[in-house]
């Protein structure tokens, strides 16, 4: 029995909730006595996979032939079974996202497995398995008992706090052999924003809605979040109008984010955006309307025009470098 | 062109949510039902391309007779016929394990559901169904179109979308801007009425997992407001107070 980790890859190095996801399965290994062992999908620096040791991993299973070049969420559950198999894990933790998300599902039912996603903490092995789960978009929590051999858990930025050690893991290539009925989907083309921040990989996260008034009037909002080296989000409405790209809407039908930090600029804070940010650490809103729902969510509030008060904070962030 | 449509029953997304029974059940005094509203764009879709390309529309709900105000609904908005598996679904596995039941025997060109379910937001069911039919699956989808036997769509990506082509039947969670949801008319609702809704048994699933208890996130304290004459606080606050900067 041993604990599989698969990371998701960013330009060749493993993303920070990847080594998180990796953290947490070190964690549950040594509760349970046995290894922790990575697989990682695609091109990548060798030497920032060994990384993956100092967050608890053994050894890292590196798989990149060419046709796992694009994310493919089918090819890339059959690699993931094939790792569960040769390492006989029981234990299988991937970050949440929407590509692990799929291919978690296709492993399972590969595998037969138990799948959990949306995991908040580490589990309690006292009795059972038992791991608390985030439901209703973050407006409660489940605990449930993971029953099945083997068990894949998909969990939340913040599940664990990642902290480096010294270890330094192997890096072996695996090259299991993959069926065509993975590759019957043809990608005719992408389009990707490129150099941009991660809205859910980002520590800070600098959002607008309704009362940003139009998308020529976005700067001051970026400016701050380049001061603080944040993502830039928005509210449903924004996005609708096409203000800002689909990508950065925010909230119960958009992205979930789970920030150390949100700011959020003339946005209403209706139920279904608060939805999407209610995982975050500390929450700043700034909306001329005393009455805004979106101070009853927050920590810091201000009162006040965005266009008056963002390039004042972006000024006191770069004063206070 | 049969489509199948996978609809949840969940509570509106301004529903207060609380538990009873010892945290053990979900509270649903006074609480408003809706069709999921990624299941909603799934649903829309479907009548649009069965009005461009003619077939069926079936909608699918695994859960309890209080389902069928939704499940009318989806019929009032121009499902053809409806099956109910009548059951509280246990987790995801046990719900995709009824959806591959129904699926396998209806013969469908084409699955919808939605990106994810709003109660317990696993964005698992469209793998798990995919994978159990031996059928691709793809999710989030965001634009779909069917060219004789060939679908073509978007998904997003992170940061933004990719362009796919992959031949029928598929499996697809979608999201929004693949359709404008639908509002049923009157007509929709008066033949709604007399729409075919078949009630089946569930088939047998061993228990993966079993829930414990419910439990509410910490109340959130109170909002500390900054007068905007000093707004330029706000940073040191974060530094030394927050400890996020
Ligand atoms: C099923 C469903 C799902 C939904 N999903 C989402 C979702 O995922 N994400 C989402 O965001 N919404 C979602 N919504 C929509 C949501 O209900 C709100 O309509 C939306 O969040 C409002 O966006 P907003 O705050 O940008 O705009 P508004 O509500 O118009 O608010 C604008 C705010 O800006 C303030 N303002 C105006 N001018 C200024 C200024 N100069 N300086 C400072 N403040 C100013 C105003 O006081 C106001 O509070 C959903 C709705 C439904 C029904
Ligand atoms: C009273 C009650 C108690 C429940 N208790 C639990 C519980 O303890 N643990 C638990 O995991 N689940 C529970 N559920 C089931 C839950 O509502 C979901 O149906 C199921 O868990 C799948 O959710 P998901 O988040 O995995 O779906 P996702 O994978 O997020 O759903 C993706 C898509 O699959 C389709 N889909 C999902 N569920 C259904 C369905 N039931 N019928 C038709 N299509 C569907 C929809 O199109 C949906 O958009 C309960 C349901 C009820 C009514």
């Amino acid at each position: 029995m041993s604990i599989l980790i698969f990371v998701e890859l960013d330009n060749g190095s493993i993303k920070k909730t990847s080594l998180e996801a990796v953290a947490y399965g070190a964690e549950i290994a040594k509760t349970k006595g046995t290894t922790a062992s990575v697989l990682a999908i695609g091109n990548a620096d060798l030497s920032e996979l060994a990384i993956a040791g100092a967050y608890g991993a053994s050894k890292v299973l590196h798989a990149n032939t060419s046709e796992l070049a694009t994310e493919n969420a089918m090819a890339y559950a059959s690699v993931l079974t094939a790792a569960v198999q040769q390492e006989n894990a029981d234990v299988v933790i991937l970050p949440k996202s929407g590509l692990c998300d799929a291919m978690g599902a296709r492993a399972a039912a590969k595998l037969g497995a138990s799948i959990v996603s949306g995991v908040t903490d580490l589990p309690d092995l006292t009795d059972g398995f038992k791991v608390k789960r985030s439901i209703y978009t973050g407006k409660a929590f489940a605990t449930v008992d993971v029953k099945g051999d083997i068990k894949i858990l998909g969990i939340k930025k913040n599940a664990i706090e990642a902290v480096a050690g010294s270890g330094i893991a192997d890096v072996a290539t695996f090259s299991p052999a993959l069926g065509g009925g993975d590759f019957v989907a043809k990608v005719v083309s992408q389009e990707k924003a490129s150099g941009e921040l991660s809205l859910t990989e980002a520590d800070i996260v600098v959002s607008g809605g309704r009362g940003m008034k139009g998308p020529e009037h976005w700067q001051p909002l970026i400016d701050l979040a380049q001061a603080l080296g944040a993502a830039t989000g928005c509210s449903k409405p924004v996005s609708d109008l096409d203000w800002r790209p689909h990508h950065e809407h925010i909230g119960q039908t958009g992205i979930k984010v789970a920030p150390n930090l949100y700011i959020a600029c003339g946005i209403s804070g209706a139920i279904q955006h608060l939805a999407g940010v209610n995982s975050s650490k500390v929450i700043v809103a700034i909306n001329k309307d005393p009455e805004a729902p979106f101070f009853k969510a927050a920590d810091y509030g201000i009162v006040g025009d965005v266009f008056d008060i963002l390039p004042r904070l972006t000024k006191a962030v770069n004063e206070s470098k | 062109m049969k489509i199948l449509v996978c609809i949840t029953n969940v509570p509106d997304t301004t529903a207060k949510i609380s538990f009873a029974e010892n945290d053990t059940k979900f509270n649903k005094a006074g609480v408003q039902y809706i069709i999921g509203p990624y299941d909603d764009y799934a649903l829309a879709r479907a009548v649009e391309l069965k009005e461009q390309l003619g077939g069926s529309i079936t909608v699918l709900n695994v859960g309890e007779a209080d389902s069928d105000p939704q499940i009318r609904k989806a019929l009032a908005i121009g499902a053809d016929d409806a099956i109910r598996v009548n059951c509280d679904p246990q987790d995801s596995f046990f719900t995709a394990v009824q959806i591959a039941a129904i699926a396998k025997e209806g013969g469908f060109d084409l699955i919808l559901m939605g990106r994810e379910s709003i109660d317990f937001n696993s964005g698992v069911v469209h793998g798990l169904v995919g994978e159990m039919l031996g059928i691709p699956s793809f999710s989030p989808v965001m634009k779909l179109d069917i060219q004789g036997s060939t679908a073509t769509f978007a998904r997003e990506i992170e940061g933004g979308k990719e362009y796919l082509e992959a031949p029928l039947p598929l499996v697809l969670g979608c999201q929004e801007p693949i359709a404008e949801w639908k509002i049923p008319n009157m007509r929709g609702i008066m033949t709604a009425r007399t729409k075919p809704l078949k009630v089946v048994e569930p088939v047998a699933v061993d228990e993966l997992t079993t829930l414990d208890k419910y439990t509410l996130p910490a109340p959130k304290g109170a909002c500390k407001m900054i007068p905007v004459d000093q707004a330029e606080t706000l940073i040191s606050l974060l530094k030394t107070e927050a400890k996020v900067l």
